[in-house]
């Protein structure tokens, strides 16, 4: 067998691979409004929430994505502070186990224009509020893109995910949002790595060609096996009774 | 080469054993059966008396030759599916079978004693309209093709083109009919609507135009739709409008004379299009002079027509069905009438004289889970005495055919609905009788308490008397089986002595059919041990079948149901049955006024442990089914953690729904896939009743590697709208269902549909067409939480945060595929296999261990450990992977997957024109002993050694006791 290579590096690669995704933090707790808007190849968009006692959605400004667009799709957040009333709402909603949706505005990261951006409609996720508060408003917002840069879906988890029923004492933990955002293209999926395989093939038969021992062929290798055989045979053969014309 | 053949020796080596079948069990795990379609063209064999053959050309693109006697086919070609395939006429002469293929492409011709080919010739170009065959002085020896700008004649012997003629003012002239009676022309019927028939009479020997008439027609539009030929030339046309019988006569063209069909004491049915049937014996001499005339759907009559005048010979009324047969110079017709609801006669009468035969009547049964019948196929013959005998083949709505003997004897029926299985389920067998009382005396706890002691002891005995009374009628049996030659002793598997086996490997197949036809059938033998018929299907229905309780709640039968919805109007019904019986059930199910959106059936039951469907509509309303009380405070109590997803691929559009208490839904994401870029093809979840036993995988340093198991992860498949082959790709977005979270994104660049997807356990297999390679490649991504797990008690879509891990690798396939699905098994322990159908109608056994991502390229000790298989990019195709061995599955269109009680084993059910069936071991069948295991060895063993311990035992007393006296 072939010796072992001493690197394994074949899985680390794929998994290296799929996290080509362009992380921003942001909490710098700044207004919606600020002269950000009108830089180049950038511009912003409303992320909106809504938190209802009915669960009947009504979405009220959250903050504002700003997004550059281009080769490589940027994105930054500024966000608003939530208010007395709405954390005191939220922690209702919380308490009776209502949902915290998040939505954004579908649009189109290539576009050179505003103008060209917007598409109907928006793109909704959410959480459980309680999860929400129980994080103090710590989440992750991931914008989803496909190919050709159309934004098709946004998710939104909360660190920790579960709602153990803990109670959050302090108001000030629900002031501002600690908000980890990320927009994720898809990955190119590999196809079969033919180059490679042919490449170790060739390696090994050069190993081989190097080891004169596996080039020997199958005569040379086993010579006294056959030798001995043959001599086996003619000695049972001769060792026989003359036939002697039959019985 | 030789690298090759050493990765191979290498792969045989390291990985396990052969899975194939031996000789000696062919046919004994398996079976299969093959169907043809619904038949649009039948013709029986009658070069000579005791022909046995059967032409049948079907609506599936298949041309066959059925047993007469039996119903088995002799042969079977299968055609392309589609347009390019279809069977357009069938002209049957001596034995020869022409064929006429792809809407004129194909030019066939068939020996029907054998069933091989003749000659096949390419036609021009051109719409088909018309096929005959054309005779002269006597002998048939050519075939003329009428397209819509050209006519050509072939020999029947070589196909060769005798000659070939453009049609005149083939732009105005719409050429319906070719017709030849057999005395060296060729009529060719065209017609301009509204205004007039066109006439050209070809010359048979060099295609010269003999004629060109016109005659002033201004009613007439279709010609095979409401003329015929009959007698001499006589061209016979009934127009509906004026309720009146047309006659021209193709010799002389003057002028249509008129018939009022009032002038001969008929009258047309309303809203009724009448039709005409006539009838010619043999190409090479004219049609008779007798003619059917339909003139409402239960009323024909037998008409001749005498130098110009039209002769009532026979009214049938009512009348089904009415067909010619001839044999001989004997030309008969034979006419169903109705009987009674469950029966109708048949008849057979002179076509000359309109007199009915005496001794012909022949019943035939209607079935009452089948449908009406349809057409007539007769097959007359003489018999000694020189009267004429005849069967039929009557074919049913339900597209099933029946042999008919006199007078009444089913001789074969063939279910040609199953050639088209849209779904199945498997569903355990009931237990026996015995069985099914214990479980009752046990299974009812509540009625313990009220019941006392007395009654229970009273309700053991009975229960034990009863078990008593089985075994002894078992073994009365076996005593009386066992003096019967063992030839003799048959396991007749009816609906009466249907019950589970040892292991569950027997069970009930319910397979539903795009006809409407449900059947039930038994795995084991491939029996059909019921059907039924649902007469109100749409066209294009789509079917989704359900299990709504099993057989493992006794006293409560198990429930079916089958969701039948219009594809166009969205608008469903539901058919609730008893899936081992086939019986209707009892229970009501809902009247649904609105469209259908999304049906999902909930994990928990009802008090009848009958499980949850949820209906939603197209107003985002709920309904439930069943609909009791108990249920709805159920869904209120769980409403909250009930969610659900609606696709609407036709605007890219994915949407999330929670349900609220008041059964009104609200929506909780959405994710939009933009058309105009890519169009979502598949959305493909993990099936329900699937097990995972092992939470992870062991690395080759001993620890662990836990798999990403979200049961509610959707695979979502999108093709690009670009075609071009350098732009096309493929989508893959895993989503969570719940939560609406893309999990995973990726694009496969340069590939194209179609893609065939498998979702289980932590992985998503799919295939699809590499643009740039020109490959079919196979792609596999495993989802994996890392070497922790966030939760390992449960897990929850709401409380994932962490991403997980994906691996993905992909690999060449030799060959495209026509389905694919993966090995089920109960407990999940068994390793995977993929069942994958071929168009060549191999199923292929793949095992899941190939399409592994973490496959090293370079070897290591720790992936030798692991049991990796080194990375190789191709998937090599082993013939013993073939589970089918020789028998082929046409056009395999599904795999059904179900588990048996043995965790070894896999049943499987491969449909599509074929039915296959049969069990797969994908981990070998480590739960069971072999056939050959020796019991007579080991038990012996165990006794010598028995004997042999207290033998030595003895000894070394009596040694002690003398060692002790020294």
């Amino acid at each position: 067998m072939a010796p072992l290579l001493p690197f394994n590096v074949a899985v680390i690669s794929i998994v290296l691979l799929l996290t080509c995704a362009n992380l921003v933090s942001c909490n710098n707790g700044r207004r919606v409004g600020d002269p950000l808007e009108a830089e180049l190849s950038g511009f912003s968009v409303p992320l909106e929430h809504s938190f209802e006692l009915d669960d009947v959605a009504k979405f009220q400004s959250r903050g504002s994505l700003l997004l550059k667009t281009g080769r490589e799709p940027s994105v930054s957040l500024t966000q608003n502070q939530l208010s007395e009333d709405d954390r005191s709402k939220l922690k209702e909603v919380a308490a009776v186990d209502g949902l915290y949706r998040i939505r954004v505005p579908r649009v189109f990261l290539q576009a050179d224009r505003q103008t060209e951006w917007q598409m109907d409609g928006y793109l909704t996720a959410f959480v459980r509020a309680c999860a929400m508060v129980e994080s103090h408003l710590s989440d992750v917002i991931t914008l989803h893109t496909d190919v050709s840069g159309y934004l098709i879906g946004v998710s939104i988890v909360t660190l920790p995910g579960a709602c153990r029923g803990a109670e959050v004492e302090d108001e000030v933990d629900l002031e501002v949002f600690n908000t980890t955002l990320s927009i994720m293209a898809p990955v190119n999926a590999p196809g079969p790595e033919t180059a490679l395989f042919l490449e170790r093939m060739e390696q090994e038969s050069e190993k081989k060609g190097k080891n004169p021992q596996e080039q020997k062929s199958f005569f040379a290798k086993y010579w006294y096996l056959i030798l001995g055989g043959a001599i086996f045979l003619m000695l049972t053969n001769s060792a026989q009774p003359p036939a002697g014309g039959g019985r | 080469m030789a690298k090759l053949i050493l990765l191979l020796l290498k792969l045989c080596i390291l990985f396990f054993a052969v899975h194939a079948v031996f000789e000696d069990q062919v046919g004994k795990f398996d079976w299969r059966q093959q169907y043809v379609g619904k038949v649009r063209f039948s013709h029986f064999d009658t070069q000579l008396q005791s022909s046995k053959k059967v032409l049948v050309a079907t609506e599936s693109n298949v041309f066959a030759a059925l047993n007469s006697r039996t119903g088995e086919l002799f042969w079977r070609h299968v055609d392309k599916t589609g347009p390019e395939g279809n069977i357009d006429a069938l002209l049957h002469h001596a034995q020869d079978a022409v064929l006429v293929v792809g809407n004129g492409r194909m030019l066939r011709s068939w020996d029907i004693n054998v069933g091989g080919l003749n000659w096949e010739m390419l036609l021009d170009t051109g719409s088909f309209q018309s096929a005959c065959l054309v005779g002269q002085q006597g002998t048939v020896k050519h075939v003329a093709v009428l397209k819509k700008t050209v006519i050509s004649v072939h020999y029947l012997s070589n196909g060769h083109q005798k000659w070939v003629e453009n049609l005149p003012e083939s732009e105005t002239v719409d050429y319906q009919t070719v017709y030849s009676g057999g005395n060296g022309q060729v009529f060719v019927l065209g017609i301009v609507p509204h205004s007039h028939i066109t006439i050209v009479v070809y010359s048979m020997e060099d295609g010269e135009i003999i004629k060109q008439v016109s005659v002033e027609v201004s009613w007439l539009s279709n010609i095979p739709a409401s003329c015929a030929v009959v007698g001499q030339g006589m061209l016979m046309c009934v127009d509906s409008t004026t309720m009146s019988l047309n006659t021209l006569d193709l010799h002389q063209q003057l002028q249509m004379t008129q018939i009022p069909l009032q002038s001969l004491g008929l009258e047309v049915d309303p809203d009724f299009h009448p039709s005409l049937v006539s009838h010619q014996p043999n190409p090479a001499q004219k049609p008779l002079s007798e003619f059917f005339l339909q003139l409402g759907p239960e009323r024909y009559l037998l008409l001749q027509l005498n130098n110009g005048q039209i002769v009532t010979l026979r009214d049938f009324k009512p009348a089904l069905l009415a067909s010619f047969a001839t044999t001989g110079e004997k030309t008969v017709a034979a006419v169903m009438s109705p009987k009674n609801k469950t029966a109708c006669s048949i008849n057979l009468f002179s076509a000359d004289t309109g007199r009915r035969l005496l001794d012909t009547t022949l019943i035939f049964t209607v079935d009452p889970s089948g449908g009406k019948p349809e057409r007539l196929h007769v097959q007359a013959f003489l018999k000694k005495d020189d009267s004429v005998g005849y069967r039929v083949m009557v074919q049913t709505e339900d597209h099933a055919l029946t042999f008919i003997q006199q007078p009444g004897r089913v001789m074969w029926t063939r279910e040609e609905a199953l050639s088209d299985v849209v779904t199945m389920e498997m569903v355990d067998l009931p237990l026996t009788g015995t069985q099914a009382e214990l479980e009752g005396e046990f299974g009812k706890k509540a009625a313990i308490s009220l019941d006392g002691l007395l009654s229970m002891v009273l309700k053991r005995l009975s229960s034990q008397l009863i078990m008593l009374q089985a075994w002894i009628a078992h073994l009365w049996k076996l005593f009386y089986d066992a003096r019967k030659p063992r030839s003799q002793v048959k396991n007749e598997v009816s609906i009466e002595n249907l019950s589970r086996d040892e292991f569950n490997l027997q069970k009930m197949m319910v397979m539903v059919t795009s006809s409407g036809k449900l059947f039930g059938i038994d795995s084991k033998t491939g029996g059909i041990l019921w059907k039924h018929y649902l007469d109100n299907v749409p066209k294009n229905a789509a079917f989704k079948l359900m299990v709504q309780r099993t057989t493992a709640h006794f006293p409560h039968p198990p429930q079916c149901t089958l969701l039948i919805k219009d594809k166009d109007t969205g608008l469903a019904t539901l058919h609730v049955f008893n899936p081992i019986f086939g019986r209707k059930s009892q229970v009501t199910p809902p009247a649904l006024p609105q469209p259908i959106l999304q049906s999902l059936l909930l994990p928990f039951m009802d008090q009848d442990y009958a499980k949850v469907l949820l209906l939603v509509d197209d107003q985002y309303k709920v309904s439930a089914f069943p609909s009791t009380k108990n249920v709805l405070q159920q869904l209120q109590e769980m409403a909250s953690s009930i969610f659900f997803f609606l696709v609407d691929s036709s605007q890219g559009r994915l949407s999330g729904y929670r349900l609220r208490t008041d059964l009104s839904t609200e929506q909780v994401w959405e994710v939009v896939v933009p058309t105009e870029v890519q169009k979502i093809v598949t959305v493909k979840g993990k099936r329900p009743n699937e097990h995972v036993h092992s939470q992870g995988r062991v690395m080759g340093d001993r620890s662990v590697l836990y798999k990403y198991l979200n049961p509610n992860l959707l695979a979502v498949v999108t093709e690009s709208t670009d075609v071009h082959q350098e732009r096309s790709f493929i989508g893959i977005l895993l989503i969570d269902g719940v939560t609406g979270r893309i999990i995973h994104e990726a694009v496969q660049r340069k590939a194209r549909g179609p893609v065939h997807v498998v979702h289980s356990e932590n992985w998503v297999v799919y295939e699809y067409w590499s643009t740039k390679s020109r490959r079919n490649e196979f792609s596999v991504i495993e989802l994996y939480e890392g070497m922790e797990l966030y939760n390992s008690t449960v897990f929850s879509s709401l409380d994932r945060p962490h991403a997980p891990q994906v691996l993905q690798q992909s690999y060449i396939f030799p060959s495209s595929i026509s389905t694919m699905e993966a090995t089920l098994t109960e407990k999940g322990i068994t390793s995977r296999h993929l069942l994958i159908g071929l168009p060549s109608g191999g199923i292929l056994s793949l095992p899941k261990m190939f399409l592994d991502p973490r496959r090293p390229e370079i070897i290591s000790e720790q992936s030798r450990e692991e049991n990796l298989i080194p990375y190789a990019p191709e998937l090599i195709i082993r013939t013993e992977w073939f589970i089918n061995y020789n028998q082929t599955v046409g056009r395999v269109r599904g795999i059904h997957t179900a588990p048996s009680g043995l965790e070894s084993t896999c049943l499987v059910v491969a449909y599509g024109l074929d039915i296959y069936q049969t069990r797969v071991y994908p981990s070998k069948q480590f739960d069971v002993l072999k056939d050959d295991y020796d019991y007579m060895l080991i038990s012996s063993v165990l006794f010598a050694l028995f004997f042999a311990t207290m033998i030595s035992k003895r000894l070394a007393e009596v040694k002690l006791l003398n060692r002790a006296w020294r």
